[in-house]
């Protein structure tokens, strides 16, 4: 064995140690609600300030929390893909969040953009988001008949992860 | 000439109306304290190189505000933590917790320093024997003597 093998190895795994970390996204923490409990909270809805809407009303059912806002930039890139699924009927209820918003803008944006929700909840001040972990919108979570979180997905939704990650787990938790 | 003075005057005079209006201190500086401190320790995750304390994003004003009322309603330093950490993650503590996932974050260092010490001395056993003895013979020591005493003197 030459004498240069062994640093060469290391430096060798250095480098692919570092590579590895380089790539990695730092905005994407891991959520410590995934297997746990979705929070509850019971706020009025967008659409109709007299209604209100809670996470027990759709025990029993899978479904997806989205959090978006009318001032989130990265939401106009992920909504019509949101308004296509939901269209085509391949996607479980899907309930919005309006994070942090004012209802006329809220109300306004979902009648220029589409409203692909069942019913969009209202968090004027965000307390909801707190509870949520919520730290850049859009944000979306897919919560189990139980109603458990078990998976988010922080930053817009993509064709790529609706196909691979959020529907295949949807179809799994339906059965 | 005269027209750029006078605007610039009229600009001196609406300036402070214009300025933003300085933030109301908080009622209790007690509880400020307690929350600088503990929100020091705490990472915010919108601009992540910022502490939760010195960040000015609206997340980190809405949780300095959650965390003023936790201090409030009497919760200790330690739960005022928990509080965050069960919703954001162990990511927002800048000092982690010693547990099972970060023993290799704590002791890596340490490790690696027990590592260096072990090549670094096994590399000077090495080296101690690759030189070669060569004994001090008698001549030599008168010689190296005389050139001390000629040195001294």
């Amino acid at each position: 064995m030459n004498k240069f093998t062994l640093p060469l190895i290391a430096f060798v795994a250095l480098v692919a140690l570092l590579a590895i970390g380089l790539n990695l996204n730092p905005r994407e923490v891991p959520s410590p609600l995934i297997g746990k409990p979705a929070p509850d909270f019971k706020v009025p809805q967008l659409q109709d300030p007299n209604a209100t809407f809670t996470p027990k009303d759709m025990q029993g059912k899978v479904w997806l929390l989205n959090v978006w806002a009318s001032w989130c930039v990265s939401c106009r890139e992920e909504h019509p893909i949101i308004v296509e699924y939901a269209k085509r009927g391949q996607l479980p209820p899907v309930v919005g969040l309006n994070y942090k918003d004012k209802r006329d803008d809220g109300q306004r944006w979902l009648a220029r953009f589409g409203d692909p929700y069942l019913l969009s909840a209202f968090d004027a001040n965000g307390r909801v988001g707190i509870d949520y972990g919520v730290y850049g919108v859009p944000e979306t979570y897919l919560i189990d008949k139980t109603g458990v979180i078990r998976f988010k997905q922080i930053g817009p939704i993509t064709p790529t992860v609706m196909e691979q990650k959020i529907l295949p787990l949807v179809k799994e938790l339906e059965k | 000439m005269k027209l750029i003075f006078a605007v610039l005057a009229a600009l001196c005079f609406i300036h402070p109306a214009l300025a933003k209006e300085a933030a109301p201190l908080a009622e209790d500086p007690v509880v400020e304290k307690r929350m600088i401190e503990i929100s020091e320790e705490l990472r915010c995750l919108v601009c992540q190189n910022e502490s939760l304390a010195g960040s000015q994003a609206d997340l980190a004003k809405d949780l300095r505000e959650e965390v003023r009322g936790l201090i409030k309603s009497g919760k200790s330093d330690e739960e005022v933590k928990d509080f965050l950490v069960s919703r954001y993650g162990d990511f927002v503590l800048y000092r982690p917790q010693v547990k099972p996932v970060t023993y290799a974050l704590w002791g890596g260092p340490f490790i690696l320093l027990l590592v260096g010490i072990v090549v670094l001395v096994s590399f000077l056993r090495k080296r101690g024997k690759q030189i070669d003895e060569a004994p001090l013979n008698e001549a030599d020591r008168h010689r190296a003597e005389a050139l001390l005493k000629d040195v001294q003197s």
